[in-house]
């Protein structure tokens, strides 16, 4: 996924000229989804040989300035990035495939857009896989994503932790398998005190929910007398969204993708200012070029926050 | 020889009467195609780019505001020429409140003149038979502003063709709050009445999962207590000036609208934007209703 290949645990680092295996490795996990044996990452480290610290240090160094593209400036990059994976039905469709393999292409795709996300020092990344909505999809729909959603997670788990990557589910669980379940409850423990990216999963998550969930909290802390039903504000209230895991709620951009120009009821409250960028592309299709254009348009936006730039 | 002055500016003036006729007969017919398709109930509007419509033209700063007061009435011609029953527009965020004193006080100034202008007898409001709500935290405006649309609300209640809603000193979030805050209240009010009922019976030892879910706050709680439960959600939300952002306006209601952001400024919106967005809202209309059915 994230890293296929042995990388000191401290850095996120893109060696250009892995690009050849890097490519060959997608194809085949596109097409088996297995991840791969520890004896291959093992021959991994030892042909690409073992670095001093100090060539290290300055490797490094230079690396991370190349690996952001030269449209994009450092200093103006958001920190919080939110996604909407929207097409992967049509693309399959357009490919004479099944939706399944649909999502099977949407799970690569997003592989990429967190690797770049750690990369190019964005803190949260926020992705909408399963809406509250989406129950109306055929039972056989469903069961296949939740079955992926689990191997995605048990195989990529172990990358993301050596990478520094924490991962959080909001969303009401309770309709999920307890086997999934299961699972994201150990990501989540093992993963709790990384720093360098959080991404966030919606997973049986509806803006509306979330905001109706923080609202019952509310209700039960005045009902306990602990607050007044004066003091309720935006503050309390954010207190109590899903999206407190996080250091930074708001999004500062939105992008979705396949060119539908909605929000379909995700992070309702939490996009009060987040600019929003609506991508042609299917998901699956979406790369690393979508993410830069949307990066660069977010980066030419004047946000004033409904006040005044003078 | 001196009534040849006189008579150029009466033929010229019955050209230009002709011209206007021709040219709303022809919007009307226009109406009548589209009209074929599904047409949008409920369309939203954030007028954003007044100052900087303002600057670009070389006027002082005031009078942006003032071209997009007419614009705004254009727009309303159209809307409810189309048949287009709710319109909600974005006058004032509190957000808003941060800008210069001389701004917002100037903006509150333009607000009262126009808020009243709409009682006159020649008014869109009574041309379109128009009933008008304030939407909004309304205890921050001035107290000349909010007795003034006080007003407008009670004269226009009876009102029933079209409707507007005018979000002054509001904001999604602090909507959202004052309805957090009302279902509170509302529901500890229903849980003391109910259990003041069932003081005497015995029922009350059961606590069935129907009463604890009674007790708990539902969805439904929330919206019938947000001030923009009095129109169905927006179908169309157009903002002017290029920007693609909510800024804190019907975050709840926007969930499944259609978002439209052309690039011209506020005072320059013309009937081609509000024609390109109830085309592309005809294109996705029996998707999302089919989603709706479904739901």
């Amino acid at each position: 996924m994230l890293s296929l290949r042995v990388r000191p645990p401290t850095s996120f680092d893109f060696r250009r000229f892995n690009v050849r295996d890097l490519e060959r490795r997608w194809r085949l996990s596109r097409d088996c989804f297995l991840s791969f044996s520890p004896k291959f990452e093992e021959n991994r480290g030892v042909r690409f040989g073992v670095k001093s610290s100090k060539s290290e240090v300055s490797f490094t160094a230079a690396e991370e300035e190349e690996t952001l593209p030269e449209e994009l400036q450092p200093e103006l990059m958001p920190k919080h990035v939110a996604i909407i994976m929207d097409g992967n039905g049509r693309w399959a469709k357009n490919r004479g495939l099944q939706p399944w393999d649909g999502h099977r292409a949407g799970v690569e795709a997003l592989k990429e857009i967190v690797e770049l996300s750690g990369k190019w020092g964005i803190q949260v990344l926020t992705v909408f896989a399963f809406s509250t909505d989406n129950w109306i999809r055929p039972r056989i729909e469903i069961d296949f994503l939740f079955s992926l959603f689990e191997r995605s997670l048990k195989s990529e788990f172990q990358n993301l932790a050596k990478n520094n990557v924490r991962i959080s589910i909001i969303g009401d669980s309770s309709k999920l398998p307890k086997s999934l379940l299961r699972v994201i409850n150990e990501v989540e423990e093992v993963t709790k005190n990384n720093t360098r990216l959080q991404l966030i999963v919606a997973v049986g998550y509806s803006g509306k929910y979330d905001v109706l969930q923080a609202c019952r909290g509310i209700a039960q802390r005045v009902k306990d007398g602990e607050i007044e039903v004066e003091e309720i504000d935006e503050r309390l209230i954010e207190e109590e969204l899903e999206t407190n895991c996080t250091e930074f709620p708001y999004p500062d951009l939105l992008i979705r993708t396949s060119g539908e120009l909605r929000v379909s009821n995700f992070l309702l409250w939490q996009l009060a200012y987040t600019e929003l960028f609506f991508a042609q592309e299917l998901w699956p299709d979406f790369g690393r070029s979508g993410f830069i254009e949307a990066l660069t348009s977010f980066q030419q936006r004047q946000r004033r926050f409904g006040g005044r730039k003078s | 020889m001196a009534e040849l002055p006189g008579q150029i500016r009466h033929i010229g003036g019955r050209m230009s009467q002709l011209l206007e006729q021709i040219y709303g007969f022809s919007r009307r017919s226009l109406f009548r195609v589209i009209s074929m398709g599904p047409i949008p109930c409920h369309i939203a509007f954030i007028m954003d780019g007044n100052r900087r419509y303002a600057k670009k033209c070389g006027l002082e700063d005031g009078s942006g505001h003032k071209a997009g007061f007419s614009a705004l009435m254009s727009m309303l011609q159209y809307c409810y020429e189309l048949g287009i029953k709710y319109v909600t527009i974005y006058a004032f965020s509190i957000d808003n409140f941060r800008r210069k004193p001389e701004e917002v006080e100037s903006v509150m100034d333009l607000m009262l003149e126009k808020i009243k202008s709409l009682l006159e007898k020649e008014s869109i409001v009574h041309q379109y038979g128009i009933r008008v709500y304030f939407i909004g935290n309304l205890a921050l405006l001035n107290d000349q502003v909010r007795a003034a649309a006080e007003k407008v609300m009670k004269a226009t209640a009876k009102n029933s063709r079209v409707v507007l809603l005018i979000c002054i000193a509001y904001n999604s979030t602090d909507e959202i709050v004052q309805a957090v805050k009302k279902s509170c209240i509302n529901k500890s009010d229903n849980i003391e009445a109910s259990n003041y009922k069932h003081e005497d019976s015995d029922s009350d030892i059961e606590g069935t999962d129907m009463e604890n879910q009674e007790k708990k706050i539902q969805l439904v709680d929330i919206e019938e207590n947000m001030q923009m439960s009095v129109a169905p959600n927006p179908d169309i939300l157009i903002r002017s000036s290029g920007e693609t952002r909510l800024s804190n306006f019907l975050l709840w209601q926007t969930g499944n609208t259609q978002l439209c952001s052309p690039a011209a400024l506020w005072p320059e919106i013309g009937l081609r934007h509000l024609l390109w967005a109830i085309l592309n809202f005809q294109r996705n209309h029996s998707y999302l209703e089919k989603r709706k059915k479904q739901l």
